[in-house]
């Protein structure tokens, strides 16, 4: 095992300054090793860092502290043993296909007859051939990320990065080219030693991997590694394979609010951030948990609706914080206050909502008692985004104070003027809950 | 690949249609590139000439026959400017796009560049150009050629650094991973990238630039009265004769230049910039040009390009020394922190430098009163320039939005605006100022008149296409609402030509600054009129050589500009992106 590691992180942290003189951890700690033979996915929600990690690899970016190295050497720069594939392709639009396959040749200073050679078969094993003189604009979506891998095959990179690859393409463009992908993979004449790629798609992860990273947000922590057995080509109808990814599923809710060691009740805007949810879309997944009966899992839903984990975890979290539904993974189960606040009309459904949401939403909870403590209920939108910004990168807070101010207008606790930057109580809310 | 051979299926793969090869388009590219090629060497022969400054002629000969080779003379300047101002961009942008502690100092300069008076600053490089050259008249095309590369440059430049800042991320990081050199990158990923916002800028600026051009031919710089042989001049010399039909006679010459120009070489230059784009959607219009055409039907930039293309390689190897484009990830930060805090020193050392020894210069010139009456002076110009803005926004923001909302009126007017406002305005100068002359009105009112004549295009091109690119769907709502004249404006006209207005507002505003220096003073038939402001201070400093008057002028123009920028535009611009921002 130690002789054909490829590339070797040790404890790998990264963090970004912010404005504020704070630092904001993304990655924390990570030990991971990739050797040759095996795909590695890394699995995890949206803003768990898995695509920091990638470029990290990639050589990228570099860690704030700890190591990370390929063939044993510490990398300084972009990583001379691995080619990417981007999620947008990432193709020069003015290079032909040819041109593009070609490029990391030139800047390997390859002989231009031996580059044309060499791009030309790997079209060829791309299933390229014939476009060899056509535009990246010409192409569908499908034909152009065949270009991206063409492109980074023909490096003959040690270790193949993998950036989201298939989730611009319709879904059943994805599932052709995965297949692909795994056929050349497990034949003899791939020319690279290990994958590894990054996906919020478990199943996806499930498919094409020998071992998942599980990986936890805010900071991004290594949760699990789930090594994956099953014989290829993989059956998704297989209870093994259902039973991983009930069991990824169970990971990742527990790695949101819905499982969160903070009490709602009590904790602050930060330390308790908002699911990143919309009214509307909570309210559906409620409705729908309604309409099953009052209980269902989480793979159901996400098949039914056909929606990647990335989409339907927020709601999750959401509908959890504000005690309409509660997790016994890998179930969901419909709450008093949710069965109420979906059969109610919509008047009380918002008093419903207001309700809970200035208990239960520590940030929205903030700004009520704020608006209630100064005499004209009248703040700058500013004031909070400063507080929040002690805890989120400027993105985040702005990302928490939308959403708060999308659940107050609801629920009519407060509204936002953009002109002014102010947020005003509304006259008929009442902000603070009564003492009982 | 199992399923490869079905793409049909994939659906979108359309071959691209290549031109069909044609022998009448080789004959016009061969006919064409050997006129171009002995026009430049008969032409340039005349540049070099023995040329002397007390021998120097004052003026040209106005024989209508010299007409062609003076267009020619002049056009070879405006070239040689813009070749000079694409490598300044190249050099500029890249440097301050790349790095960090870079930019902090040259995009505030470029700024600083943008609001400069570039005609205030013909005397002091015409002498060095001069001296650099003596005994030929190189010396004072350069100084020429300077002045429209000035005037060119800054705009180019910042567009270019735009679009190197806005390359997409994952273009950038694919640069990175497939480890380019620094030159591979230039040439492959950020010349392409930024190509369409280059031409597009340098298509504006070129049209600019003939109005350097024409004032930097006929000059009265320390004494001296300077003439090139050039169209300007020419129109100049005509204009002190007196001969109105002549100067129409180079009026007329000119559009015919500038729309040969267009036809022969920015159309078709926008057109195959069009292969440049990134978004995946087309253009609304795609350009599209005759010449480009012929030359696409020609074997003849083949037969050229192969060889050329052979060189890429041993290029590639050669400039591989330059490094590999990014930057390492192992900094230190102690390192950077000091590396920083010695360029900020440095910066700060040399401004301060600077600063002080303007403010010495001036005390033991002319003294700080000096800078008073110039302010002073300047409110005059600043007057003429809000009614120059005011009056061409009262006229033309209807007419641009009229022509703006109908669709057929836009793909007329277009073109033509576009050639309205790259000519010259100083063409012009000698009909008016005859006119004004003939009228008895002064000058000091006139000036505005003069100001406007070339800055108001500006104002009315941006508006055109500002609303045309008003969403249909919203165009259609507000009809559909019945909303009557007062509403529509303030709802639907006013939010979406915000943009667009203030860019052209800004241009038409620094352009009336920069005028003022050739419109507050004018020459007709022996006849000097001179008008009370900050431009006609500029342009007598430097007929007489007054340097530290030419100094303080310059400055206090550089800082009404700047401080109009601050104070008026810039919050303008900020509210059009916040509040009328159509994405």
């Amino acid at each position: 095992m130690t002789q054909d590691v490829i590339i070797h992180l040790e404890h790998v942290t990264k963090s970004f300054g912010k404005p504020d003189g704070g630092t904001l951890v993304v990655l924390d700690d990570i030990n991971l090793d990739i050797s040759e033979g095996e795909v590695v996915a890394l699995l995890g929600r949206s803003g768990c860092g898995k695509s920091t990690l990638l470029r990290i690899i990639a050589g990228l970016i570099g860690p704030t502290s700890g190591v990370a190295r390929y063939d044993g050497t510490e990398l300084t720069g972009a990583n001379p043993g691995t080619a990417m594939v981007f999620q947008n392709f990432a193709l020069m639009p003015w290079l032909t296909v040819q041109k593009n396959v070609e490029l990391g040749l030139a800047a390997r200073d390859v002989a231009p007859a031996e580059r044309s050679k060499r791009a030309v078969d790997a079209i060829d094993l791309i299933g390229l051939d014939g476009f060899e003189s056509a535009y990246p604009k010409e192409l569908s979506g499908g034909m152009r990320q065949r270009v991206g891998f063409a492109r980074a095959l023909v490096l003959q990179p040690d270790l193949l990065l993998m950036d989201e690859p298939f989730s611009a393409l319709d879904v059943l463009t994805a599932e052709n080219l995965r297949n692909e992908l795994m056929t050349l993979w497990t034949g003899q004449e791939f020319p690279t030693k290990a994958i590894c790629l990054v996906t919020h798609n478990i199943e996806e992860a499930i498919v094409l991997a020998d071992r998942v990273i599980v990986l936890s947000s805010n900071p991004g922590r290594i949760l699990a590694e789930l090594p994956v057995e099953l014989e290829r080509p993989r059956d998704r109808r297989s209870p093994a394979f259902e039973a991983l990814v009930d069991k990824v599923y169970g990971l990742l809710t527990g790695t949101g609010v819905a499982t969160t060691p903070v009490e709602p009740t009590t904790a602050t805007p930060t330390s308790l951030p908002l699911p990143r949810a919309t009214v509307g879309g909570l309210a559906g997944l409620v409705e729908i948990v309604y309409g099953k009966g009052g209980r269902i899992d989480i793979p159901t839903i996400a098949a039914d609706l056909s929606i990647v984990a990335e989409h339907l975890l927020p709601l999750v979290d959401a509908a959890v914080l504000l005690d309409f539904l509660r997790v016994s993974a890998p179930n969901l189960e419909i709450t008093t206050a949710g069965k109420d606040f979906t059969t109610a009309d919509i008047q009380t459904s918002k008093q419903i909502f207001a309700r809970q949401a200035r208990t239960r939403a520590p940030l929205v909870r903030t700004i009520c008692r704020a608006l209630n403590d100064c005499p004209d209920g009248n703040l700058r939108a500013g004031f909070f985004l400063d507080i929040l910004q002690k805890g989120f990168s400027p993105q985040d807070a702005q990302q928490q104070l939308d959403t708060a101010i999308g659940w107050g207008r609801y629920a009519e606790l407060f509204d936002y003027s953009a002109d002014t930057d102010q947020i005003t109580a509304d006259p008929n809310a009442t902000l603070v809950e009564p003492p009982a | 690949m199992t399923v490869v051979h079905n793409f049909a299926s994939h659906g979108v793969a359309v071959a691209a249609t290549r031109p069909r090869r044609n022998w009448a388009a080789d004959v016009a590219v061969f006919v064409g590139m050997a006129v171009l090629l002995w026009l430049i060497v008969r032409v340039g022969r005349g540049t070099a000439v023995p040329w002397t400054v007390p021998s120097a002629p004052s003026s040209v000969s106005t024989d209508p026959g010299n007409l062609p080779y003076y267009a020619a003379r002049s056009l070879l300047r405006m070239f040689a400017a813009l070749g000079l101002s694409l490598v300044f961009t190249f050099f500029y942008a890249t440097a301050a796009a790349r790095s960090r502690r870079a930019e902090k100092v040259l995009i505030p300069l470029l700024d600083v560049l943008q609001s400069v008076p570039i005609l205030g600053f013909l005397a002091i490089t015409i002498t060095g150009f001069i001296a650099l050259f003596p005994g030929s008249l190189l010396g004072l095309e350069c100084a020429s050629v300077f002045a429209i590369f000035t005037s060119q440059a800054w705009n180019m430049t910042f567009a270019f650094y735009q679009s190197l800042i806005a390359q997409p991320h994952d273009l950038d990081e694919a640069s990175r991973l497939l480890r380019l050199s620094r030159w591979q990158r230039f040439w492959r990923v950020d010349l392409p990238s930024g190509m369409i916002p280059l031409v597009w800028n340098g298509m504006m600026s070129f049209g600019g630039g003939w109005f350097f051009l024409t004032a930097s031919e006929a000059l009265s710089v320390n004494n001296h009265k300077f003439a090139l042989p050039g169209i300007g001049a020419y129109v100049a010399s005509a204009s002190e004769e007196g001969n109105l039909a002549r100067v129409l006679l180079a009026i007329v010459v000119m559009i015919v230049v500038i729309l040969g120009v267009n036809v022969l070489f920015w159309r078709p230059l926008t057109a195959w910039a069009e292969r440049f784009r990134i978004e995946e959607s087309e253009a609304v219009e795609t350009p599209r040009s005759v010449t480009l055409d012929i030359l696409r039907r020609s074997r003849i930039p083949g037969i050229i390009g192969r060889p050329l293309g052979r060189l890429v390689y041993p290029i590639d190897r050669v400039t591989a020394v330059f490094g590999a484009t990014g930057q390492s990830l192992k900094t230190s930060i102690v390192r950077r922190r000091i590396g920083d805090a010695a360029s900020v020193l440095t910066f700060l050392v040399v401004l301060g430098y600077g600063a002080f020894r303007v403010i010495e210069y001036i005390a033991s010139s002319v003294g700080f009163a000096e800078v008073g009456h110039a302010a002073l002076l300047g409110l005059a110009t600043f007057a003429r320039v809000v009614v120059v803005v005011v009056v061409s926004t009262l006229i033309w923001v209807p007419i641009g939005v009229w022509i703006g909302l109908n669709p057929k009126v836009t793909r007329l007017a277009q073109p033509i605006v576009q050639v309205l406002a790259s000519f010259p305005a100083n063409f012009l100068f000698p009909l008016f100022t005859a006119l004004l002359l003939a009228t008895g009105i002064s000058i000091n009112w006139g000036g505005i008149l003069l100001m406007a004549l070339g800055t108001q295009w500006y104002i009315l091109f941006n508006v055109i296409a500002g609303a045309s690119a008003i969403p249909n769907d919203l165009r259609d709502a507000a009809a559909s609402l019945r909303l009557p004249t007062v509403l529509r404006w303030r709802t639907l006209i006013i939010p979406g030509i915000f943009g667009s207005y203030v860019t052209g507002g800004i241009t038409a505003a620094g352009g009336a600054w920069n005028a003022s220096i050739v419109a507050e003073v004018v020459q007709y038939h022996g006849t000097t009129l001179s008008a009370v402001g900050l431009g006609s201070y500029i342009t007598h400093a430097t007929a007489v050589g007054d340097a530290p008057r030419l100094l303080i002028g310059v400055i206090a123009m550089s800082l009404y500009v700047v401080t109009m920028n601050v104070v008026l535009w810039q919050p303008l611009y900020h509210l059009s992106e916040r509040r009328f921002s159509l994405s």
